[in-house]
């Protein structure tokens, strides 16, 4: 699975707010996309998803534009997880990690076996064995997260869309999930393109960067070339420290001015 | 919602509306016991000889006039509930009903101008019914222009409603003389139902039913919201066009043959969702036993509490829902999600 997307222009209420955008995610990466607020990650992220009309440009999601598949084929290739999924209050775990299954279900169809070892599956990977009967209304900000990640993993999908899948975490918890995202990926599971504000977390999760400015690619590359004080300086208009933690990684670290 | 309590839940459901079945069919103005109409009714049975010694105008009155008002009266409450549960699903509204679009209104008109007219027999239910379809299908053109988001069409639905309320009012001031009998219908009634009226709406009925069966775990799915649902391969805008024309095909059907009776397709998809919880591949069945054995009763209440003179249905299904929906409501801390 290879996603490529050139040129991409798209509008929101009629205000074009990508600019042509290029980028490209192999099979099993991850590519994280980053700018500051408003420079149009979360409508690339459902342009990607083909829930947006492009104005201009082509999305090949293995050569196919998601947007002129069939809905319940893209489903069973791609899953997307907005920033913040909608956790109707009267549904259990188990019941809404189900809803993944939708686009393996027939018309009059209930979920059979099948459905529910994958949505089982799904919830083994994300730890929420013990949470199944539990209803979404009781959960923690993680677990919520895990239970939208878990739906998304039910779809059995190639790609992985996330917007902002830790915004509402705290550290701990973006690591665990962050973590269990890289561990489906590297077990042959979805390739994965995420929005995250994080600038370091990006850039230890993800192979590669793509750094948006007001609808335009800044920069693309390993996160070595894009965490760059220079480049976050222009993009962000922010003073940082880039620094190396012990793996070698960039670390951002804002500075304050003197 | 564990196994045991749903399938207690349908069970309930079931003896309910057996249970007012038989209370339709054994009450009324006419000297039959019990013990005789189970046996008229089991003679009906083919291969059966049961009847023994009934008087046959008592017998008359049973199998040609009691026993087709109850099944009607079953049948409309039926539609109109699974009708109120399918809009209520589509609109994520737990107050909405099938009339919401205009078809009561639209209903209204097309019988009050076939009353006016003076015409008579079926063609007064045809004229409704095609009154409400009208109504609902400007409500829907009106609505869709632009972005179809469900308030607009609510909206639209609303326009519908008051201008077709409107020229009914207008075509009833013309003819004053048919004042009375335009009320008697809008009031609603299920009086003088034989065979016939329970054969005309049945097509249409079973038609509008199943499309709005056929879409309880996609309406499901929907809670999710558009953009998910629409990421999970549905089509949601389509989903909720197919359903809004079934449940209106299902409410005009029932409302051509009983006038408008309100209450019931708001109150008892609610009941339901209280006991049975909120997904629709629970709550559209349940809905259609509950709200036939619900109507089955009103009318026993609306033939029997003033004979033998008769209450309008919908004047009871008033007096017994709204102190009912009030009790639901206040019981319900939530306030009763959709």
């Amino acid at each position: 699975m290879t996603l490529r997307a050139e040129g991409v222009r798209a509008a929101l209420d009629g205000t074009e707010v990508l600019h042509g955008v290029d980028c490209q995610v192999p099979d099993g990466g991850w590519l994280a996309v980053i700018g500051p607020n408003g420079a149009g990650k979360s409508t690339l992220l459902r342009a990607l998803a083909g829930l947006l009309p492009l104005a201009a440009g082509r999305i090949a999601l293995d050569g196919e534009d998601p947007a002129r598949m069939r809905r319940r084929e893209r489903a069973r290739r791609l899953a997307y997880v907005p920033q913040a999924p909608v956790m109707p209050a009267e549904l259990t775990v188990e019941e809404y990690v189900l809803l993944g299954r939708t686009p393996y279900l027939g018309p009059l169809a209930a979920p059979g076996a099948s459905d529910r070892a994958a949505a089982g599956e799904a919830m083994e990977r994300l730890r929420l064995t013990g949470l199944t009967r539990r209803r979404l209304t009781t959960l923690s900000g993680g677990e919520r997260q895990r239970a939208a990640l878990a739906r998304a993993l039910a779809q059995r999908p190639r790609l992985l869309l996330l917007d902002e899948p830790t915004s509402a975490l705290d550290v701990g918890h973006q690591q665990q999930v962050l973590g269990l995202v890289d561990e489906l990926r590297a077990d042959g599971g979805p390739a994965v393109v995420s929005t995250l504000h994080d600038l370091t977390t990006a850039g230890q999760y993800a192979d590669r960067l793509v750094l948006m400015a007001a609808g335009e690619v800044a920069a693309e590359g390993p996160a070595e070339k894009v965490l760059t004080e220079q480049l976050i300086h222009r993009v962000y208009g922010a003073r940082v420290e880039v620094a190396r933690d012990s793996t070698g990684r960039p670390v951002v670290i804002p500075v304050r001015a003197p | 919602m564990t196994h045991r309590r749903g399938r207690l839940v349908w069970l309930l459901a079931v003896a309910f509306l057996l249970a007012a079945l038989a209370c339709g069919v054994t009450v009324g103005a006419s000297g039959l016991g019990p013990g005789e109409v189970f046996r008229v009714l089991v003679d009906q049975l083919p291969g059966v000889h049961a009847g023994g010694a009934v008087d046959p105008v008592d017998r008359a009155v049973l199998l040609q006039i009691r026993l087709p008002r109850v099944l009607l009266a079953a049948l409309v409450g039926a539609l109109l509930a699974v009708a109120g549960a399918g809009y209520q699903g589509v609109f994520r509204n737990p107050l909405v009903d099938s009339s919401m679009l205009g078809s009561s209104a639209g209903a209204g008109l097309g019988a009050t101008v076939a009353i006016v007219a003076g015409a008579a027999g079926l063609a007064v239910p045809a004229a409704a019914f095609a009154g409400a379809l009208a109504a609902v299908a400007l409500a829907l053109a009106a609505g869709s222009v632009g972005r179809t988001s469900t308030s607009t069409l609510l909206l639209a639905g609303v326009a519908v409603g008051l201008f077709f309320s409107a020229a009914q009012t207008f075509v009833l001031q013309g003819a004053t003389r048919s004042l009375q009998e335009v009320y008697a219908w809008l009031l609603g009634s299920l009086a003088g139902a034989d065979w016939t009226h329970l054969a005309q709406p049945l097509p249409y009925a079973v038609v509008g039913t199943a499309v709005v069966l056929a879409h309880a775990r996609r309406l499901d799915v929907l809670a999710v919201g558009e953009e998910e649902a629409a990421s999970l391969g549905l089509h949601p805008a389509r989903i909720r066009l197919l359903v809004v024309c079934g449940a209106t095909l299902a409410a005009a059907a029932a409302v051509a043959v009983s006038g408008l009776i309100g209450f019931v397709g708001i109150v008892v998809p609610h009941a339901v969702r209280r006991l049975a919880g909120v997904s629709h591949v629970r709550v559209l069945p349940l809905s259609m036993l509950v709200g036939a054995g619900f109507l089955v009763l009103a009318d026993t209440l609306a033939r029997t509490v003033l004979a033998p003179a008769e209450l309008p249905i919908g004047v009871v299904t008033a007096a017994l829902g709204s102190p009912l929906f009030v009790w639901i409501l206040r019981t319900t801390r939530s306030g009763g999600a959709s």
